[in-house]
């Protein structure tokens, strides 16, 4: 026994009005916290191998305190700490925003970390021994390594990443997820827009994956 | 900020009970989500990555399709599609408690990625045990049974206990219909107190417990059957 399904309102006035103002968030929310997360994410992964101590210490308390508590936990936590500490409220939208860049960070880091260490160590010497700086060495002859390593991993993770972003959910940020879910209220057909909802995450996150592979094959560092 | 209260755990809720007892309550029931799933997770994830490693196109495109489903939609959306639709689709499901149908949404999301290690640690084998027990005369499912599966569920025993450990933190989603677990209790009894840092950290603490239970348990299953002089395992 089956109940008949009706997309018949799913035109695109719908479409224009309640889901693209969510997916335009969701996309602006993965790319900044893609962006934010890489570069402190590296940050961290350099203090973990600098093998100094302070520096490694708080680097990795932070990867590790992050890495295992629920993200939903995480976004609860900015959304009730942030206002406290900035002393005024803040829209769920921008806490959000910084929430992922935050906690991504320590995502990236791993990922960073497994990069930068998969550049062989007598690349370094090479460096130090021609005169070059600490500096000059990741910048130069280690990091463009490291991405380049890493870049299929780096967007897989980004991939997880935009699938979490419909967990703003929890402080009623107005997200892709969100505009199918006030336009199902809206007409009375919640079924529908949830299912129209979880193809469009599958359509955009499978061709993404697909893209990744591609990328991984073409640029795959001959050995 | 003001003080720290903790006594606000023994504050009455309304209901007879403090919000310590809703709290140890909720805990139970972010840990049944959790194993149930847990379960569910391996044995259809098993399958799942058995079946993209047979010589059958058919069965391997079965898995693949399961896999590439089950990964691309996230979790809360997954969960959304449990409660909400398949219900509504399939009447007979109505009278489901809706813990079930956030076991199946939890437990088929985690089975895509547990498909995917149990198929690496079936590939990292050398091609050639298959083989052996080929021509030994043992038949396909036996070959598996006693050559195959006894190394390769060995082999991916760390990634599954890092999976494990994602399964506590992934059963917090399930705040969105209403499970009252952890996040739930969280969620309102910041709402009703006001103190919500306590209450966050006692939440944040017991995810952090759990996790790190699941991940000793693990650990012991992995010492207890390692084999000498494989897989970094004994002398």
């Amino acid at each position: 026994m089956m109940t008949a399904l009706d997309f018949s309102f799913l035109n695109w006035n719908v479409v224009s009005n309640f889901i693209l103002k969510g997916l335009i968030f969701s996309t602006e929310l993965t790319l900044v916290a893609m962006l934010g997360g890489i570069a402190i994410g590296t940050a961290l992964a350099l203090m973990r191998l600098s093998g100094i101590k302070w520096l490694v210490m708080p680097a990795a308390f932070y990867v590790n305190t992050l890495r295992s508590i629920p993200l939903v936990m995480v976004i609860l936590w900015f959304f009730l700490l942030i206002p406290l500490l900035i002393g005024r409220p803040m829209g769920a939208e921008l806490s959000a925003i910084i929430t992922f860049t935050i906690f991504e960070a320590a995502y990236y880091s791993e990922i960073m970390r497994a990069g930068i260490q998969s550049v062989p160590k007598g690349q370094v010497y090479a460096g130090y021994a021609v005169g070059m700086t600490y500096k000059q060495c990741m910048q130069l002859i280690v990091l463009p390594q490291a991405f380049r390593n890493m870049l299929p991993v780096l967007l897989t993770q980004t991939i997880v990443l935009f699938q979490d972003t419909s967990l703003v959910y929890a402080i009623g940020a107005y997200d892709l997820l969100k505009g199918f879910e006030v336009a199902g209220k809206n007409f009375n057909r919640p079924v529908e827009t949830y299912l129209t909802a979880a193809v469009v995450y599958f359509i955009i996150c499978f061709s993404l994956s697909m893209l990744v592979r591609q990328l991984q094959k073409k640029i795959a560092i001959i050995r | 900020m003001g003080k720290w209260d903790w006594q606000v755990f023994l504050q009455d809720t309304g209901g007879g009970r403090n919000y310590l007892e809703w709290l140890m309550s909720a805990w139970g029931w972010t840990l049944s989500v959790a194993i149930l799933s847990l379960v569910v997770a391996l044995i259809v994830g098993s399958l799942m990555g058995i079946l993209r490693t047979t010589p059958s196109k058919l069965l391997v495109t079965i898995g693949e399709c399961w896999t590439e489903l089950f990964r691309n939609i996230p979790l809360l959306v997954q969960i959304f599609l449990w409660y909400h639709v398949i219900p509504s689709i399939f009447l007979v499901l109505r009278g489901l408690p809706s813990i079930i149908l956030v076991v199946f949404a939890l437990g088929f999301f985690t089975s895509a990625r547990i498909s995917e290690q149990v198929k690496a640690g079936i590939q990292a084998l050398p091609k050639g045990q298959r083989y052996a027990g080929l021509a030994m005369g043992l038949t396909l499912p036996q070959t598996y049974r006693y050559v195959l599966l006894p190394m390769a569920f060995r082999i991916v025993i760390p990634p599954l206990t890092s999976e494990s450990m994602n399964i506590v933190k992934n059963s917090s989603v399930a705040f969105a219909v209403s499970i009252a677990e952890l996040t739930m209790f969280a969620m309102q009894a910041q709402e009703e107190t006001s103190r919500g840092i306590e209450i966050y950290l006692a939440v944040t603490g017991l995810y952090f417990i759990s996790a790190f239970a699941i991940n000793r348990v693990a650990m012991f299953i992995e010492h207890r059957v390692r084999v000498p002089g494989m897989i970094g395992g004994g002398k």
